[in-house]
């Protein structure tokens, strides 16, 4: 059925010059009724359009409205906008609430994994793409097999293997252990990219006299830029939004990143009745990528659907 | 180029590969092994009991729960968000028309694909505990509005109450997914050629029926892709749920993951958990491979 529908929009297409936009059509056409319909349609449209905007936005604006707000506020007045800007929520937060700590954990743990992951995941990717060797399928797939398991099945083994090496409730381990888990999807996505990029100026690299070391950092590297800051984009979302495997591999306090510790304080501010300080929590843990988002959209936008239509 | 390949796929390939099969795949391997022991966790002692723990698993009614809870979800939130997001996709990318016949994307457009697509940007625990927040009974947002309305009635104890939470949870992975898939159609319709469109448009075919019998055919390829990203995250549901409801109330929240990391970390039942985990990777396998197969068509060349 679809394709006869197709076949109907591609003869019409053919038939008509291009010139037929111009045309008005003929009068007592449905073109009139159909004009008025398509008017209350749009109508509905855009309102429907605004309702998911607004269901969208209005949540986050609550919460940073609520961050300036005291408790009386939040709880006897939702909807009302703060009576004064209290920016000691934001402090006793940051202090008391630990989440200064949790940033600068996250802060620790994101650096080191992201450049972990991008430098084993394009070495890896490049050797897998670039050169035939026994068993270079295999390993592909054993890399690439990585994205059909569940992360909760490897809990268990996880949670003794870590504590085997001394690597449990350490900022270190869990750089490793994201970094691991982010090679699958990294090297599926480099893998395909390296394989686009043409051999012509590898070999032309070589004869210049490059290693194929060189050949790889002062040459493909730089032109694989775009693949690499798609799935850059992707492991640093995917790092920062960690909270499975630091729920699982962190326990002490002064140790949780961020999505954890937040997850718990909402916990301990419901039972205390803190709600102003959880809010400006969440403010904090909020705001800087949804700046960095409204800065870079674009580039977020496109490098995070580019990983998903590979 | 053959010129020293060796020393580079050594140096390329090996430390990637240790650190994953140590950290990666040998979990996933060890975790079929603990599935058919009787491994407590705290103590190092265990024994082999064969497919024990997967007899007690038919017969496990909190295991039951969670498979249907998972399974509803898998049914649920691909099927909203996908309808969702092509509808908002379609209206962003092809529902203006402007003059006769051009086709556009309505005004404002990609503001609204900005303000969609920020959700994504949130962590799942902030995604958590701004909805719990938003249901909280007395000072939530959304119980706040209902009473504002007049709709006192309406207004519910919605993650506390067994009737209400699974809904509440449903909701919001529907609205932290939705924008994501908005951009996703919308890049996809972009490589249609917009001469299809406007031919629609000229021979007067309805927005409704440009989107079903043209915009889905066409984008069938993304939105088979969508289905299946959309199904694992069903099948998981771990974080959001473990921040929101840790399954409650009365397990009318609880999911597989979920409870594979309670008899796992709070009862410790080790070899237990393990096989719970090695069902959910057959289900996931099978769901995966099953709705590449269902969702097969022929691919439609537009040129």
């Amino acid at each position: 059925m679809s394709e006869q529908t197709m076949d109907a929009a591609a003869a019409t297409v053919a038939e008509r010059p291009q010139t037929a936009r111009t045309v008005q059509p003929p009068a007592g056409q449905p073109g009139r009724g159909r004009k008025a319909f398509d008017g209350t349609l749009n109508v509905f449209s855009h309102a429907f359009l605004v309702v998911w905007g607004l269901l969208t936005a209005l949540p986050l604006l609550w919460v940073v409205l609520s961050s300036f707000k005291d408790d009386a506020e939040i709880l006897g007045d939702p909807w009302g906008l703060p009576s004064a800007l209290r920016f000691d929520n934001f402090a006793r937060a940051w202090t008391h609430g630990n989440i200064g700590q949790y940033f600068v954990n996250t802060g620790i743990v994101l650096a080191g994994s992201l450049t972990l992951t991008m430098l084993l995941g394009a070495t890896a990717a490049y050797a897998l793409a670039r050169y035939k060797f026994l068993g270079s399928r295999l390993v592909y797939f054993v890399f690439v097999g990585g994205m059909m398991f569940p992360v909760v099945l490897a809990f268990v083994p996880l949670f003794k293997i870590v504590g085997g090496v001394g690597l449990r409730d350490t900022l270190p381990g869990l750089m490793l252990i994201y970094t691991a888990y982010s090679l699958p999807f990294t090297v599926f996505f480099l893998t395909a990219f390296f394989r686009t990029l043409p051999d012509a100026v590898a070999e032309a690299a070589y004869i210049d006299g490059c290693g194929p070391f060189r050949t790889f950092f002062r040459v493909m590297l730089p032109m694989a830029k775009p693949g690499l800051i798609s799935v850059g984009i992707f492991n640093f979302l995917g790092h920062w939004n960690q909270y499975l495997l630091p729920v699982v591999l962190i326990t002490s306090d002064e140790k949780q990143v961020l999505a954890q510790g937040l997850a718990n304080l909402a916990i301990s501010e419901g039972y205390r009745g803190d709600y102003s300080r959880l809010f400006a929590g969440l403010t904090l843990a909020m705001l800087p990528v949804l700046v960095v988002y409204a800065v870079f959209q674009r580039q977020v936008q496109s490098g995070l659907t580019a990983g998903q239509m590979k | 180029m053959r010129h020293g390949k060796y020393p580079l796929l050594l140096a390329f390939l090996l430390p990637p590969l240790a650190l994953y099969g140590y950290f990666v795949v040998s979990p996933y391997a060890q975790s079929f092994l603990i599935a058919m022991t009787d491994w407590q966790g705290l103590s190092p002692a265990y024994e082999f009991v064969g497919f024990d723990n997967f007899k007690r698993m038919l017969g496990d009614e909190y295991v039951w729960n969670a498979l249907l809870n998972n399974l509803w979800l898998l049914v649920l939130l691909p099927l909203l968000t996908i309808a969702l997001g092509l509808f908002l996709a379609t209206m962003l990318n092809v529902g203006g028309r402007g003059g006769r016949s051009t086709v556009t994307g309505v005004r404002g457009s990609g503001l609204y694909k900005v303000i969609y697509f920020a959700p994504q940007m949130l962590s799942v625990s902030i995604v958590g505990v701004l909805w719990a927040e938003v249901y909280n009974p007395r000072s939530g947002l959304l119980n706040s509005a209902l009473r504002a309305l007049g709709l006192d009635g309406l207004a519910k104890v919605w993650l506390g109450d067994p009737a209400y939470a699974f809904w509440a949870v449903l909701a919001v992975m529907v609205w932290a997914n939705v924008g994501f898939y908005v951009v996703l159609f919308g890049a996809a319709m972009q490589s249609v050629p917009r001469d299809i469109y406007e031919a629609a448009a000229l021979d007067g075919a309805s927005r409704l029926t440009t989107l079903v019998r043209i915009t889905v055919p066409l984008l069938w390829d993304t939105i088979q892709v969508a289905w299946v990203y959309l199904a694992i995250l069903a099948l998981d549901g771990f974080a959001l749920i473990h921040v929101m409801t840790r399954g409650g109330p009365n397990f009318s929240t609880d999911v597989v993951g979920l409870r594979l990391y309670t008899e796992a970390f709070g009862d410790y039942k080790w070899g237990y958990a393990s096989a719970i985990g090695v069902v959910m990777f057959f289900v996931t396998l099978s769901v995966t491979v099953l709705s590449l197969r269902l969702t097969r068509r022929e691919r439609i060349e537009l040129s």
